[in-house]
């Protein structure tokens, strides 16, 4: 077990290390911080002061170390656009992405999985032709077109839901939280259907497509030929044995939404740090767009870390055990 | 007499298909008496699970039974509600499947799996059930039952999962228990004391055997009849001494001469050319006309019905003639 969890860490820090020289090379050599800095026309003098300064004129080994332990501690520099320390920065957006990721993840699991569930049971229901119709529209329409549609019907053409911005908000230390005030959960609905859509449609194929499949296996066969209920043949047998891969695809799921997050954030103007990525990119703000993908790399790694081990407590045959007694038929 | 545990009555199982129907079982009958072991013996194909898979009602579709009937304790069983089906499957007919590695759910302890399954058919408290799990295994020949319980499948060897199976399959006393194939995949060592195993668990049970197989070794070994299985069709069935020694059918001879250990027994040793109709192909009158050496023209365009032969039955225009 420690051994298992020990191999699983070293390679998610082999994983950040990688995207971090990634970032390192970005932040290094995409556009020239000094220019950025100092503006255009400085003099040469100036120039090779601030080299110094910062520290660029060292081999680049040095300045790799140097970046990633200034990284390890929070510090991305400061952002050539704001003149303020990326990390606060990121800091301050960070809550309103997680907040939606959160609500759309929830959202698509509970939905994926119960759809997924029932369209496999009643295969041949009428329920079940209309849900895999419309999750047939879920995965083949863009976000972008998705969060447009719903603006224009919810927001333009009823009027029910604001179609922008994340509504009034409350300050909780340093978290700011939309899900206290009412217009903070409204303005939530339609960036959570929007970002959530097509993970629901996708686990819910996958949910669908694995339970068919274990449906047909031996063991089911037997269960029924022990008279168990259906009841504990779909939900204890076969429902259990379907999530086993169904977490994986989820979990790679749940760090695609925080990646996806981008497009609805512009889309609903969800002031969240995807939101705070585009437009570090339209001016671009190298030390943003570098945390940001810092930050990115790390919510996977940390969810593929997490799938691991949940896929190691539920399956027994990967805790790797000998048979305790040699066999004696 | 006593009326039979078991009555099947002209069942019928067929196959819709886009080019019509197949038949998989055509019209068979016969009974198994209370604490019997029956074994089934045939080609692949000829439709032996397929008989145990409508006795215990779990025909996949678009499989079903079209026609006949099956009768336990003289009720019943092949046109009951789902929910009264499933009170028969587990409590009155046990069920055995050909491997073990993939009978078992891998994800729960050998444990849950047979409280589960005791706690479905019986009222009793978790600490009983969990005492009945252990003796359950005992009696299956698996040493230190009461620490294995927390064991999952995997951790276990093919015969010793097929040991669990049985538990399983007896696990609320069923009067019968279908074996389909119990051997079929299991390590050649093991097979006899599995089948040994079977057998002596099932008659202190009191349960009756219908065990499917392709061996007429183990049949000869352990049944009290067979019922030997063609295309479809039960063409011969008796108890088991005289359907060895001296087979009605010429396909049950063709079989016989075909197992070593039994053939030294037969004077007349012959091999059967060709193999077993498709189901969407099986000539008219007798299923086997082509492949028979006795074949006269009345084979190839009157179906022959089982007749009494002695102490046994055989579906075969040789012994029209031979009623009594
Ligand atoms: N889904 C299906 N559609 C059409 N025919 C089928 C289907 N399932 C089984 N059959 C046919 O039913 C017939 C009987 O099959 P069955 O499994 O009972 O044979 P068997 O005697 O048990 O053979 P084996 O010794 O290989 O287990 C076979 O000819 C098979 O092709
Ligand atoms: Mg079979």
């Amino acid at each position: 077990m420690i051994a298992f969890v020990l191999r699983r860490f070293a390679q998610a820090v082999i994983v950040m290390l990688a995207v971090a020289l990634v970032a390192f090379v970005m932040f290094r050599f995409m556009g020239d911080p000094i220019t950025n800095l100092l503006g255009q026309d400085a003099t040469v003098a100036d120039r090779q002061a601030m080299m110094e300064r910062l520290g660029l004129d060292r081999p680049m080994p040095v300045q790799y170390f140097d970046f990633i332990s200034r990284a390890v501690q929070g510090d991305f520099g400061i952002s050539y656009r704001m003149a303020r320390p990326v990390s606060e920065v990121i800091l301050e957006r960070l809550p309103a992405t997680l907040e939606l990721a959160a609500v759309s993840g929830l959202m698509a699991l509970l939905l994926g999985v119960s759809f997924g569930v029932y369209t496999a049971l009643r295969r041949d229901g009428w329920l079940s032709h209309v849900i895999m119709t419309v999750s047939l529209i879920g995965v083949s329409l863009p976000t972008f077109l998705i969060g447009i549609l719903l603006i224009w019907v919810f927001a333009v053409e009823l009027g029910w839901l604001p179609s922008f911005g994340r509504g009034e908000t409350i300050q909780i230390g340093w978290w700011r939280t939309g899900f206290l005030t009412e217009s903070g959960l409204k303005s939530l609905i339609l960036p959570a259907i929007t970002l959530g859509l097509f993970q629901m449609t996708l686990i819910m194929r996958l949910v669908r497509s694995e339970m068919l499949e274990v449906l047909r296996t031996d063991y089911i066969r037997f269960a029924r030929a022990r008279g168990l209920s259906s009841r504990a043949i779909n939900f204890g047998h076969a429902l259990k044995n379907t999530l086993v891969p169904v977490i994986t695809i989820t979990g790679l799921q749940l760090g695609a939404i925080i990646a996806f997050a981008i497009i609805t954030e512009t889309v609903f103007q969800w002031p969240g740090v995807g939101l705070l990525f585009i437009n570090a990119i339209k001016f671009v703000d190298v030390p943003v767009m570098s945390a940001y993908l810092l930050l990115i790399a790390l919510i996977f790694v940390t969810i593929n870390l997490i799938v691991d081990l949940l896929y190691y407590a539920v399956d027994p045959r990967l805790r790797v055990e000998r048979p305790k007694a040699a066999d004696t038929t | 007499m006593t009326e039979p545990l078991l009555q099947v009555r002209n069942l019928r199982v067929e196959f819709p298909t886009r080019h019509g129907t197949l038949v998989a079982v055509d019209d068979i009958s016969f009974d198994i008496a209370k604490g019997e072991v029956l074994g089934v013996v045939g080609e692949s194909g000829a439709g032996k699970s397929m008989t145990g898979s409508a006795i215990i009602g779990l025909i996949d579709p678009p499989g079903r039974i079209g026609g006949g009937e099956v009768l336990l304790e003289g009720r019943r069983i092949d046109n009951l509600p789902p929910s009264e089906m499933r009170k028969v499957r587990g409590r009155k007919i046990g069920m055995v499947f050909q491997d073990p590695l993939t009978s078992l759910n891998p994800l729960y302890t050998i444990g849950e799996q047979l409280i589960e399954t005791i706690q479905t058919h019986m009222a009793l408290s978790d600490s009983a059930a969990r005492k009945r799990a252990i003796e359950l295994l005992g009696e299956v020949g698996i040493p230190a039952p009461e620490s294995r319980l927390n064991s999952y499948p995997h951790q276990y060897s093919g015969g010793m999962r097929q040991r669990v199976v049985i538990a399983l399959a007896l696990a609320a006393d069923p009067a019968l228990v279908i074996a389909d194939e119990p051997t079929t995949a299991l390590d050649v060592s093991v097979q006899a004391q599995i089948i040994a195993l079977l057998k002596r668990t099932c008659a202190e049970h009191g349960a009756a055997v219908m065990l499917i197989t392709h061996d007429m070794g183990v049949i000869a070994e352990t049944a009290d009849r067979v019922a030997v299985m063609y295309a479809g069709r039960i063409v011969e069935i008796g108890p088991v001494r005289e359907v060895i020694k001296s087979a009605r059918h010429p396909y049950t001879e063709g079989l016989m001469a075909s197992i070593p250990s039994l053939s030294h027994e037969q004077d007349r040793l012959f091999q059967i050319d060709g193999s077993m109709p498709r189901l969407n192909a099986i000539p008219p009158g007798c299923a086997f006309h082509p492949r028979c050496p006795h074949v006269f023209a009345r084979c190839r365009e009157e179906r022959p019905e089982l007749v009494q032969s002695g102490a046994s039955r055989a579906a075969c225009w040789l012994h029209a003639g031979d009623r009594r």
